[in-house]
């Protein structure tokens, strides 16, 4: 081992880590805002890269349709609700986002062609389809058992995985894709090279980091969301809906999802099944952090993208065993320094 | 009333004697979880074979594992117990065929494995009597690859393979075949299918500068390695092994997988084979049934397994008729007989010759050596 591999294996490291973080980021506001252990959080990486890839293959991918049918299900939910409640007004909206939304997109994309589109209109088409799936996955899921305990929310949480990589498999077929380079041009640094699409994928992770930090600090609804986070009921006394702000952070976990299976497909292969690993990975930086910490979080998931690329050169064959290994330290090491509080159920 | 009566009885006895004299095939494969991309294509030609034996109907009772030893062994219990099947196929990978072993054995029903290794029908095993396979065991084209090494000047080899049966199976096979040729294993790396990235494997291959490298992984994985190897600036040979043999592998590789070396059943390559070779007209006539139903370029060799187990079927079960009634215990063990007796049956991956000793029954003609040139899969001379 000399320092040319060393860089090389660090530079691999943060590459990983950086998507790693995101997802980490993306798990620990979940779990604050809604209690939910997002088991299905590697799904919308897998969902991301893999529409974009069937967009430059010139298919039309399976997330439309799935985004179609769960809007009908979500509008047909929302509109009985609404009905009860006897609050008919609220109908342009429900009709607007569950109905109108996915029949313009499939408008576009069956009338369009995106294959021709330039790479940022796939991009900026791919997430329009698989984002708005957070949502109606929480209002559909999880928004009717917003009160159940975190351990029939975590059940909850591993059946809709399950039935996404179903669909995923079926939408994609077992065999994975990858998609072009956002760029191609690389830059020499001494020993290393170090390849565009890495710095895509590092640059991206900070940019997005700082602007969910902006989000949280300077706009209501990031307030709204942190408010939630912190006390629940004392956010509803203030009259924060509890289900706008579940609704939202799904949202925000689906886009940070959906676009870091945008980064990394043109630097591995992504199988209808990849996102479940990759969400784990983020996990065990979410554990790290106490799943509330982001900055301890993302710090965690960049070190498990270090210790991944470092093990994989040393022992390859115990490198996952050696990742997950790590949880059992830092757990010991947290139930020892802090102070324990059972959980109200 | 009385009439009615008597034709329901009469009924009755017709569709139970119908049912009694079909043939239930049951069939176990991993359509879905981390080998569907094996899975699928036998799951499709199972579809495409006949439903009517010397003159027998024919049942298929398909069921999915999901790659998953435990369902598997379920699944055949269900077959056998609740079903009744007379033979069953599948399942599509090693660790689930060889947990069905002992069920195959305890049921005394035959079945012809679409999984790789050769422990499968291990003749030293008494269970195994029950139990046949249709893919090339992994010695015979670990074997073709050493002999590939050794004309093109082979010295040292890095190996990288899977971090589970199909990767740890194949170095064992490939060391003693490379034992055999003196060629050096200068690195044993691993990784997992869903993996994002090799870096580290790859910078400790390179580091001991082997003369080739061989990648055992299976589907488009196997294409991740050659990516990294590539871009980090290796310029040795690469070998894979018949695990890629679709054409997801050559989509997802490109331009990175070009050179390629792989041995292959010779069905990859059907159309470049000599008229003479038996093999081919049978391996022709496998694809374009698969690609009427499926669409051109869809064929995987994958399912050219399947349909061999099923020509095995079509060779044994009139033999088998001859003794014993579908659906009873004596017919099992006839088929079971008529299978180990199969001779000169041409399947789309080689000719079949078994033996009590032998429950493959392939010699060399079952693989051939081919390279990736220009995208496609070209016979190697």
């Amino acid at each position: 081992m000399d320092l040319q591999i060393a860089l090389l294996l660090s530079q691999d490291g943060i590459t990983n880590g950086a998507i790693y973080a995101l997802l980490s980021l993306a798990l620990v506001l979940v779990f604050a805002v809604t209690r939910v252990i997002f088991i299905p959080q590697g799904e919308y990486v897998a969902f991301g890269a893999l529409t974009l890839a069937s967009f430059q293959a010139g298919k039309t991918p399976g997330t439309l349709w799935l985004l179609i049918g769960a809007g009908v299900i979500t509008a047909i939910v929302d509109l009985v609700a609404a009905a009860r409640a006897g609050k008919m007004k609220r109908l342009p909206q429900i009709l607007g986002w569950n109905i109108v939304y996915p029949a313009v997109l499939a408008a576009i994309v069956l009338l369009l062609k995106p294959t021709g589109l330039p790479l940022l209109a796939q991009v900026v088409l791919s997430l329009a389809l698989v984002v708005p799936l957070g949502p109606m996955m929480y209002r559909l899921a999880f928004q009717p058992l917003a009160e159940a305990s975190s351990l029939v929310l975590l059940i909850v949480a591993v059946a809709v995985h399950f039935a996404l990589v179903g669909l995923g498999l079926f939408f994609f077929g077992a065999e994975g894709s990858r998609t072009p380079a956002f760029s191609d041009a690389s830059f020499d640094l001494g020993m290393v090279t170090v390849n565009g699409q890495t710095l895509w994928v590092v640059g991206a992770s900070i940019a997005l980091i700082a602007v969910l930090y902006q989000f949280f600090e300077r706009t209501i609804y990031g307030k709204a969301l942190r408010a939630t986070a912190i006390n629940r009921t004392g956010a509803r006394l203030m009259g924060i809906s509890t289900v706008m702000a579940g609704k939202l952070s799904f949202l925000l976990a689906a886009l940070i999802g959906a676009l870091s299976g945008i980064l990394i497909a043109p630097i591995t292969t992504i199988y209808y099944d990849t996102g479940f690993l990759i969400g784990l990975k983020g996990f065990v930086g979410a554990i790290v952090g106490g799943l509330a910490s982001y900055p301890i979080a993302a710090a965690g998931a960049v070190l498990v993208g270090l210790l991944e690329a470092f093990s994989s050169f040393w022992a390859s064959a115990f490198k996952e065993v050696i990742v997950f290994t790590l949880i059992i330290p830092v757990l010991l090491w947290r139930s020892l320094t802090t102070h324990h509080v059972e959980e109200d159920e | 009333m009385q009439v009615k009566k008597i034709a329901v009885a009469v009924i009755g006895a017709v569709a139970a004697f119908a049912a009694q004299a079909d043939i239930n095939v049951g069939v176990t494969l991993s359509a879905t979880g981390p080998a569907a991309s094996l899975g699928i294509p036998e799951k499709n030609t199972i579809a495409l074979l006949p439903t009517s034996i010397g003159g027998q109907k024919v049942h298929y009772i398909v069921l999915d594992d999901a790659s998953d030893t435990t369902t598997a062994v379920k699944n055949v219990r269900k077959l056998i117990s609740e079903d009744k099947v007379d033979i069953i196929i599948g399942s599509t990978i090693t660790p689930n065929s060889l947990a069905m072993v002992d069920v195959v054995s305890e049921g005394e029903t035959p079945n012809i494995s679409l999984a790789a290794s050769a422990k499968i029908i291990d003749p030293a095993n008494p269970k195994t009597k029950w139990v046949f396979k249709t893919p090339q065991n992994d010695g015979l084209m670990a074997a073709a690859i050493a002999d590939h090494m050794t004309a093109a000047g082979v010295k040292t080899v890095g190996f990288i393979g899977f971090n589970d049966a199909y990767g740890e199976g194949w170095y064992q096979v490939f060391v003693q075949a490379a034992e055999k040729k003196g060629i050096k294993i200068a690195a044993s790396e691993r990784y997992n299918r869903a993996d994002t990235s090799v870096t580290g494997q790859v910078l400790k291959l390179m580091s001991v500068k082997p003369d080739a490298v061989l990648v055992a992984g299976s589907g488009t994985p196997a294409a991740l390695p050659q990516a990294t190897l590539k871009e980090k600036g290796y310029t040795g040979k690469y070998y894979q092994t018949h695990g890629v043999a679709n054409n997801d592998f050559l989509r997802v590789g490109g331009k990175n997988v070009e050179g390629t070396f792989l041995p292959a059943g010779p069905m990859l390559v059907a159309s470049q084979l000599p008229d003479s070779n038996p093999v081919k007209k049978s391996a022709n006539e496998y694809i374009a049934k698969y690609e009427a139903a499926h669409g051109k370029g869809s064929v995987a060799t994958f399912g050219g397994h399947a349909w061999d187990a099923g020509l095995l079927l079509q060779a044994a079960v009139p033999v088998a008729l001859k003794k014993a009634q579908p659906g009873s215990k004596e017919f099992r063990a006839a088929l079971r007989d008529a299978l180990e007796a199969t001779k000169n049956v041409a399947g789309a991956h080689g000719i079949f010759n078994m033996s009590a000793g032998d429950h493959l029954g392939f010699d060399n003609r079952a693989r051939v050596m081919v390279q990736v040139e220009n995208g496609a899969w070209k016979l190697a001379k």
